[in-house]
């Protein structure tokens, strides 16, 4: 062995560390979503959005390198649980985000408290975490669940509509749907004449369509998602109800994702959410444009959320300067961000306060489906759970 | 609960019945003679449901797009039986289980591969998309119509298959004694071939038909199995005059359960309760219903094996 091997070996390793020091940190992002079954559209979407919102920060959070370790909760909650233990002890995730559905983000948080980081919901939003349960660790860039629904009952009450007919399916979301549509629309005194809870799961209409068709109220308001709802929808149009009566949805049974499926049943539809694709800000046309290029679809509200929760945590990291989750926390709670639903920050429940549009159901220039804002219903609108929050 | 309201929720019970006949004929027959339990049955439905969607884009007609489905997704099957379950007929009955379980996860993974996650559009045809007045003042969508004529049709066609044709009569040969069958020189393998397609091919058209009126979307078939497996189980396994019974049955229990239970209830109940309750109940006659048929008929009303 010569002399130069020994002394070349320690100027690499001096050169690796100081290259080393040099790169940037990682701020681990675990994407826990649903990539798999009749609900991974939304999650498709979420990351999608989300990992666009990354490209454009170009790949940087704030002064780390972003590192996003996405995985499929196959919408079950004992596997959203085990993979968010997973995300956090082995690859060392910083914040956890993408849950779609409620249950699952109430079954994942504990462990992430329990870890002391950060969730970050780009869409679940239930009553307990935005009142009682509040949890600091727990921030939401989406929507309070029931914000869509309190928009829809105040634009019926407000256009003068007295006799409603209510359908929902009958788990905690259908049961907060119809609440929340309550919760403004009986301000207006009108009348609810049947509040109906199908099953969860049920394809098959025709019976409770027949007796809409029989009792002639004025106007319907479902909240149907997914398949659920595209077969209503469908066979709302099949038994020719809305020559009578006014159908109304909330913007989740009328996303971007669904439209295609629901085909023409679906035009003139009015309905309300947080988003559409036509909100006026360069932010969310930049974010529309370069969506089509890369997925070749129109993106939906989900895809938009996710995005904004790209922006949320560049903020915040910016702020904070650190991966310390107490000084992410801070700079989480007091970031103000221009996303794609325009300028927007969060309540001291770290639920995001913003607008809520009326939208309707048109053909866009190249006669696909999508959504038109006609009006706003709310702004700056907060949620109805604050009061209960004791942070 | 008015007169009209009930003629339409039987004829929605009906059009139900009809649905679940097709995949119940089917099913019944691949148990009845192979001896194979197949949870990948809704999986057929599924792709019909699909394939119906992207022949009907394509060609720009609901009509041509089902007629093609049915004998593209025939040949799947046929394709599936060759290569995968025939392995499967000398195995016991959990093994099958397991295995076309398996192939459910494949196949709602391939679609998803294939077609995206979204749901996909189907709608029925221009001409079936409005309503037909049955009575004066009472409008029925008549697609659904279209699919109670269709699926009775498709009834009257399996009857005269099995009972007035060679392989019909081949078929009923082996769901009696599947072994001496063969031994008279039936060729089984071929035989099990043809069965096991034109049970996918029903499949298919159920589908298809139910995709214009449902949802197309990933795991669509897992809902209906469930149903279809009560309608073989009331019926007999390897009738198809048992499933065609059962089928019946079931569609009707099913949903003037679901549509009368409430409203019984809400005789004697606030409504909240009524609807809950009622509702929960509702769903569970059919499971009641096979309960009780099993107790005074436990190989079903039509049972054919030995």
């Amino acid at each position: 062995m010569n002399h130069g091997t020994p002394l070349a070996a320690a100027v690499a390793v001096c050169g690796t560390m100081t290259i080393g020091a040099a790169l940037a940190e990682d701020l681990t992002i675990g994407m826990i979503t649903t990539l798999s079954g009749p609900g991974a559209s939304l999650g498709v979407d979420i990351r999608d959005g989300f990992q666009l919102g990354i490209e454009h920060l170009d790949g940087k959070l704030g002064p780390f390198d972003a590192k996003v370790v996405e995985a499929d909760d196959q919408q079950k909650p004992d596997v959203a649980v085990q993979l968010t233990e997973r995300m956090l002890s082995r690859e060392g995730a910083d914040i956890i985000t993408g849950t779609v559905w409620s249950n699952l983000a109430l079954a994942m948080l504990p462990a992430v408290a329990r870890a002391d980081k950060i969730y970050l919901s780009p869409n679940a939003g239930p009553s307990q975490l935005a009142g009682e349960q509040c949890n600091r660790h727990f921030f939401n860039v989406a929507f309070q669940n029931d914000g869509t629904h309190e928009a829809v009952g105040k634009h019926v009450a407000d256009a003068g509509i007295r006799k409603v007919w209510l359908m929902a399916p009958n788990y905690p979301a259908g049961q907060d749907a119809l609440r929340g549509f309550r919760r403004y629309y009986d301000q207006g005194g009108g009348e609810v004449v049947d509040e109906v809870y199908t099953q969860l799961g049920q394809l098959d209409y025709s019976a409770e369509i027949a007796n809409i068709q029989a009792a002639k109220p004025d106007a319907v308001y479902f909240f149907y998602p997914g398949g659920m709802g595209i077969a209503f929808m469908k066979q709302w149009a099949q038994a020719g109800a809305g020559k009578e009566v006014k159908l109304f949805g909330s913007g989740f049974s009328l996303s971007q994702d669904i439209l295609p499926a629901v085909g023409d049943a679906a035009l003139g539809l009015e309905n309300a959410a947080n988003w559409s694709p036509d909100v006026d800000n360069e932010v969310n046309a930049r974010f529309v444009e370069t969506f089509r290029e890369k997925y070749g679809r129109t993106p939906s509200l989900y895809a938009a959320q996710g995005y904004d929760a790209a922006l949320f945590v560049d903020a915040a990291a910016k702020a904070a300067g650190s991966k310390d989750t107490t000084m992410l926390i801070d700079a989480l709670a007091k970031a103000k961000v221009d996303g794609t639903r325009g300028p927007l920050e969060l309540n001291r429940n770290h639920f995001v306060i913003q607008d809520y549009y009326l939208r309707e159901v048109v053909k866009d220039d190249e006669g696909k489906l999508t959504n038109k804002i006609k009006g706003v219903i709310f702004e700056d609108h907060g949620d109805a759970y604050i009061e209960q929050c004791a942070m | 609960m008015e007169g009209s309201l009930i003629l339409v929720q039987g004829l929605n019970g009906l059009q139900l019945g009809v649905m679940l006949f097709l995949m119940a004929a089917g099913l019944t027959l691949v148990f009845g003679i192979m001896d194979l339990i197949n949870l990948a049955h809704g999986s057929l439905y599924m792709i019909g449901a699909y394939l119906t969607a992207t022949f009907a884009a394509w060609l720009d007609s609901f009509v041509l797009g089902l007629l093609l489905a049915v004998p593209a997704t025939a040949a799947i099957g046929a394709l599936l039986e060759t290569s995968a379950l025939r392995t499967l007929y000398a195995r016991d009955h959990l093994d099958q289980v397991l295995a076309t379980f398996g192939l459910i996860l494949f196949f709602n993974a391939l679609v998803r591969i294939v077609w995206g996650p979204s749901a996909v559009f189907l709608s029925p045809p221009e001409f079936l998309a409005g309503q037909v007045a049955i009575l004066p003042g009472v409008t029925y969508p008549a697609i659904r119509l279209a699919i109670i004529v269709v699926g009775l049709a498709v009834a009257l066609g399996l009857w005269f298959l099995i009972a007035r044709t060679r392989l019909g009569m081949q078929i009923r040969a082996g769901a009696s004694n599947r072994d001496m069958a063969g031994a008279l020189g039936i060729d089984i393998k071929r035989t099990f071939t043809i069965v096991f397609a034109l049970g996918a091919g029903l499949a298919a058209l159920a589908g298809g038909m139910a995709g214009s009126i449902l949802a197309v979307q990933v795991g669509m078939g897992e809902q209906i199995l469930i149903l279809t497996f009560v309608v073989i189980v009331i019926g007999g396994l390897g009738s198809v005059k048992g499933a065609l019974v059962g089928a019946l049955l079931v569609g009707m229990a099913d949903t003037l359960g679901r549509v009368l239970l409430p409203e019984l209830f809400g005789l004697m109940f606030r409504p909240s309760v009524a609807d809950g309750v009622g509702g929960a109940v509702g769903s569970m006659v059919i499971y009641l219903l096979m309960a009780g048929v099993l107790l005074l008929r436990p190989r079903g009303l039509f049972g054919a094996r030995a």
